[in-house]
């Protein structure tokens, strides 16, 4: 492979982990000046962190970060970065919605000061905006809070670009057309090739792989912390992209679950629609099955269980639930979690009402289910009082599902519970969720990985918060549902 | 090994107000020579009641999560001390009606606070700051000033003594004991604790979180509106800025005591160490011989020292 | 939609000073001689102090804290004004650039420890109540000459309050709302994430802000002092709810940044009126305070109002 002479960045053998769970195992990735590149891979391949340590945002456990030729590994932030001419425009926004949109570029340009500064950062901002999105309507006065996701993301794109002291060498752009409308996204993309022919090099990830195939000069696909293949982007079309990202192996020679009598019918359990749906598409969950809620993190499947989880027992215009429903959170941390509280009580809360006898909770029963759920979900620890943060992110999923299945709930939603758990626990979790199955108990069950899919009766995919495919369990491929969960258009 | 210490004095941290207590009660009598203690331990606990009553409402309150602060009580109090007071017209018969009243009172107040909370999405410093206003108001309009004699009934029950220890303090003991008894093993309490770690946690496990911080903020209007009444008992009829001081005491002997500020985790028995040390350290600088001014400053700094040391932890999402 | 949101933003902005324009046509109509130089010199006496106040809590609130020790601290000023500034106006001018300082080292705690600012200010009201006490422990002293001079400026055609209020006004809607810092300043109670990422320090931010409040503070308490001639330790303690609600009635969110300082200087005002138009009104003094919390529930769910009809 040949080389331009002068490289922006390159990290050589970056390696980083959460916990246990391994996000970059050794990457290697080089960008040269006016190169565009794109970055495609499914949910968990990497390509977050991966961004945020070019960025300077996370510094990695190993590696080696060249700028411009110079290594600066160990000095390397996001103050560094900015001055060494390199940008990021993150998925979730960085703009102050207090403040005008030419005072936001105030904030990023410490150079924007002095008596006429509003002007010039009027100008400064409004001229990228005009050069990037001709035809906005956006004024340098208008305060972020007030418009719209999609003019926000405007905002913090063309601010990226703007240039008062610092080089700018290399955008990082995530996602960036994920709240524009096709013509904005147009614009965007024709500004990109046009920046790249100036010299200026950009590192485009998007899910829709016709933006990365129509606008990148290299594409690097990654899968499983690593790269897997990075080829000019001529070298790909939509199929073998698709199939880089992907296992080679087909999922349905491996599927292990057994087939349960009477799938995809008996008493409708759950029925909803997502409220972007234009079609009438909807979501059916049966007793005793295992829907599985595929696609992209963030596109529509979180909000969709959470639309289920408020509408239990009452139901609303989207959703009809029949019975109690328990969700099992992803984000242990956020959503799941008591961390004052010890293991048992962590078990025992979603159940504890009906241990209540004259008004007090009953002890005696209250350390038996925490004691019986020990067993069952086999977590490990000497004893049940001990605080939850003493256990393992694993374990303390383990809590968490006990929580769950412990409960009254004939339904249980699971919110990519699988998220930085380890192999060994999975494995005795899908066991556990295919004994309860039998029993009768629906699931809901959102995977960002399409390895669980296989323990599916039937999969939704969902794109842009709707649902754009569903797939009988006999016709489920991976193909389709990376298919599914990329869009094609630019 | 340090976390473990650390997690171990924190769970205990009502031990340390109680020893605190006792270092400034010995202090206080190796200064006047052994005269006294016992007097002013009575008067301790005489005193410090009203604090421990409406700093477990406060400790309820601060226990469902940052943010979360009763600013209204001083008024209630005030209110409450001045409706019931006129009500009972020093008769002992109505007595009874006094402390429903005085309870209802409470109820009003706290479902007032929660509705602005609620509807106009403020935070509660706020809304229970705007209803204080109010409160305040119509204690005054109603009160007119006038000193109204509690019954006598009353004015014995709250100033009653056992052996030196008054009856006050024993029912507040027993009261104190019901409420670490809520806390721990009932659905009302367990819910509190798991709002103030997490309300989206808690929401997610399928505890009604609305109706958990209605009833919190009843409770401590309510417990408020108690105190009002026994208060004005105890010093023989209400005045209009009786609750001032238990603004800053509710708050600070929740601190003191060992609840977190950040929510989630209470201590009852810590409300009672911080009540008598509060007490007991003005006692001690009353007869060291300390002006009011260095008594403010020191009361001030032990509170910032306090939440300094424990810190306001990391700050959840 | 994009309108209507900008149409929701303008009638919030817009409301401090509509309230301010119903309740002076409300005083009017009833009372018509409060329409003249000197009736409105009056009623506009306290707009002064209590506007500085207000600002200073302002500054603290743009940082999304809260600062319960406002009245007091204002209360400690004016006893120091009372005092040293009048016998020994070196030393007087020290210990207020002392108080300051605290200010500004209150504000670093609360960011370094990530503490509740309530509970912080709350305690500190009883340091800066105990200090005043111990400077002044009975009310009296002597308000420096040129102070009760200043505050009792005659200004031709317009009184001095609302010449004082404009200036002030203007000067800190200028410091904030349009200095390149001030942006900055701003900024930080609206994206702190965001604001540290450029690289600007967020402790600064906080010690500036709460050292502001306690210059504001300390002008609010020789504003004062100019007018009673006299101090007292509990002279303002009333100023702690007048400076929240002042900011309130003013539009100031309590998070994110969104603070006005004209508004902030419009709802103190529109809170000193509310006294005066109560008194024409015949209510009861009694109803003083109830009233002023009317008021301010009325705002804040005028302002729900306005914003569910935004979120539509």
């Amino acid at each position: 492979m040949t080389r331009p002479p002068q490289q922006i960045v390159d990290l050589t053998d970056v390696a980083m982990s959460f916990g246990a769970v391994r996000a970059l195992a050794g990457v290697d990735l080089a960008v040269a000046a006016g190169e565009c590149v794109g970055l495609v891979g499914h949910n968990g391949a990497g390509k977050s962190t991966l961004v945020n340590v070019l960025a300077g945002g996370l510094i990695p456990d190993r590696g080696r970060i060249k700028v411009a030729g110079e290594d600066i590994t160990h000095r390397f932030n996001v103050r560094t970065a900015h001055q060494h001419g390199i940008r990021c425009v993150f998925q979730e926004l960085s703009l102050c919605p207090n403040l005008t949109v030419a005072e936001n570029a105030r904030i990023f340009h410490a150079r924007l000061r002095g008596m006429s500064w509003k002007r010039r950062a009027a100008a400064l901002i409004g001229a990228k905006l005009d050069e990037i999105f001709p035809g906005h309507d956006i004024l340098p006065h208008d305060i972020i809070g007030d418009l719209s996701i999609g003019r926000r993301q405007m905002v913090e794109i063309a601010r990226a670009f703007t240039v008062t002291v610092e080089p700018l060498d290399l955008v990082i752009l995530d996602e960036p057309t994920s709240s524009l409308d096709a013509v904005t996204a147009g614009q965007l993309l024709a500004f990109v090739r046009r920046q790249v022919a100036m010299g200026t090099s950009v590192i485009l990830i998007s899910h829709m792989l016709g933006e990365v195939l129509g606008t990148c000069s290299r594409i690097v696909v990654m899968k499983d912390g690593g790269v897997v293949a990075a080829k000019p982007a001529a070298a790909f079309n939509r199929e073998s992209l698709v199939s880089a990202m992907g296992t080679v192996v087909e999922v349905q020679g491996v599927a292990p679950r057994p087939e349960i009598a009477g799938s995809r019918q008996g008493e409708v359990m759950v029925e909803a629609r997502s409220r972007r749906q234009l079609n009438d598409r909807k979501l059916v969950a049966h007793r005793g099955e295992v829907i599985g809620l595929a696609g992209l993190a963030g596109h529509g499947q979180t909000r969709m269980l959470l639309q289920i989880f408020a509408a239990a027992g009452k139901g609303d215009l989207f959703a009809e639930v029949r019975g109690p429903v328990a969700i099992i959170a992803g984000d242990r941390q956020t959503d799941g979690i008591f961390p004052l509280w010890s293991i048992g009580q962590n078990v025992t809360i979603r159940s504890l009402r009906g241990m209540v006898r004259r008004l007090l909770i009953d002890s005696d029963q209250e350390r038996a289910m925490a004691a019986t759920w020990q067993q069952k979900m086999r977590i490990k620890t000497p004893n049940m009082d001990d605080n939850i943060l003493t256990l393992s992110g694993g374990n303390q999923q383990k809590a968490l599902f006990a929580r769950a299945l412990g409960s009254d709930a004939g339904i249980v939603l699971m919110d990519d519970p699988m998220r930085g758990v380890d192999v060994g626990t999975k494995i005795e979790v899908y066991d556990r969720i295919r004994q309860e199955a039998a029993g009768g108990r629906t699931f809901l069950w959102y995977t960002t990985e399409i390895d669980e899919l296989k323990y599916c009766d039937h999969v939704y995919v969902f794109r842009n918060g709707i649902i754009v495919d569903d797939i009988p369990r006999d016709e489920l491929t991976e193909a389709r549902v990376l298919s599914a969960s990329f869009h094609e258009a630019a | 090994m340090t976390v473990g210490v650390v997690s171990f004095l924190r769970g205990q941290a009502w031990i340390w107000s109680f020893l605190a207590t006792a270092a400034v009660w010995m202090a206080t009598i190796i200064f006047t020579g052994g005269v006294g203690g016992g007097q002013i331990l009575t008067a301790a606990l005489s005193f410090a009641i009203f604090t421990v009553i409406v700093g477990i409402g406060q400790m309820f309150v601060i226990t469902t999560g940052p943010g979360n602060v009763d600013l209204s009580i001083p008024a209630t109090m005030a209110l409450s001390g001045a409706v019931t007071t006129k009500l009972m017209d020093t008769q002992n018969e109505l007595i009874a009606l006094g402390v429903l009243v005085a309870l209802g009172i409470g109820i009003c107040v706290g479902v007032f606070n929660y509705l602005l909370i609620r509807l106009l999405r403020i935070p509660p410093i706020i809304a229970t700051l705007s209803a204080s206003f109010l409160v305040q108001s119509t204690a005054i309009a109603y009160g007119r000033g006038l000193r109204i004699k509690p019954p006598p009934a009353l004015a014995d029950f709250t100033t009653a003594q056992i052996a030196g220890v008054p009856v006050l303090a024993l029912c507040g003991l027993a009261f104190t004991a019901i409420m670490g008894l809520v806390l721990a093993r009932t659905m009302y309490g367990r819910s509190v604790l798991a709002v103030g770690q997490n309300m989206r946690a808690a929401w997610l496990a399928g505890i009604n979180v609305e109706r958990t911080r209605l009833m919190t903020y009843m409770l401590s209007a309510m417990l408020a509106g108690l105190s009002g009444l026994l208060l004005s008992g105890f010093s023989g009829g209400s005045s209009l800025n009786m609750g001032e001081e238990y603004l800053l005491a509710s708050i600070a002997v929740v601190v003191i005591g060992g609840t977190s500020v950040a929510g989630g985790r209470a201590n009852v028995p810590g409300i009672w160490g911080a009540a008598l040390f509060l007490y007991l350290l003005v006692t001690m600088l009353n007869t060291f011989g300390a002006s009011a001014g260095l008594r403010l400053i020191l009361s001030g700094l032990i509170i910032i020292t306090v939440i300094t040391l424990a810190g306001g932890g990391e700050r959840k999402r | 939609m994009f309108h209507g949101h900008l149409n929701a933003r303008m009638l919030r902005s817009a409301l401090p000073a509509l309230s301010l324009a119903v309740l002076l046509a409300a005083i009017f109509y009833t009372q018509p001689r409060a329409m003249s130089y000197f009736g409105l010199n009056l009623m506009l006496q306290y707009a002064v102090p209590i506007a500085l106040a207000t600002l200073a809590q302002m500054f603290v609130i743009t940082v999304n804290d809260l600062d319960l020790s406002i009245g007091p601290f204002v209360g400690l000023v004016a006893c120091i004004g009372a005092t040293y500034l009048h016998d020994a106006p070196a030393l007087g001018l020290f210990m207020l650039a002392g108080c300051i300082g605290l200010y500004a080292l209150m504000g670093a705690l609360i960011h370094l420890r990530n503490l509740p600012s309530i509970v912080v200010t709350l305690g500190m009201s009883f340091v800066w109540l105990g200090i005043a006490v111990l400077v002044l422990p009975t009310p009296g002293g002597k308000a420096p000459e040129y102070l009760k001079a200043l505050m009792s400026l005659q200004v031709p055609l317009v009184p001095f309050p609302i010449v004082a209020a404009v200036v002030i006004a203007l000067v800190v809607q200028a410091a904030l709302m349009h200095s390149s810092y001030g942006v900055v300043l701003r900024g930080a109670g609206g994206n702190p994430k965001a604001v540290a990422r450029a690289g600007w320090s967020m402790l600064r931010a906080k010690m500036i802000m709460f050292g502001l409040a306690g210059v504001f503070g300390v002008l609010s308490g020789l504003s004062l002092i100019g007018l009673t001639t006299s101090g007292d330790a509990h002279i303002a303690d009333r100023y702690t709810l007048y400076s929240i609600a002042g900011a309130i009635l003013g539009g100031a969110e309590f998070v994110g940044g969104r603070v006005s300082p004209v508004g902030a200087v419009l709802g103190a005002l529109t809170l000193t009126l509310a006294g005066s138009f109560l008194i024409f009104l015949r209510v009861s003094p009694d109803w003083q305070i109830g009233a002023q919390g009317a008021i301010l529930i009325l705002v804040l769910a005028l302002r729900a109002l306005i914003s569910r009809g935004e979120a539509r």
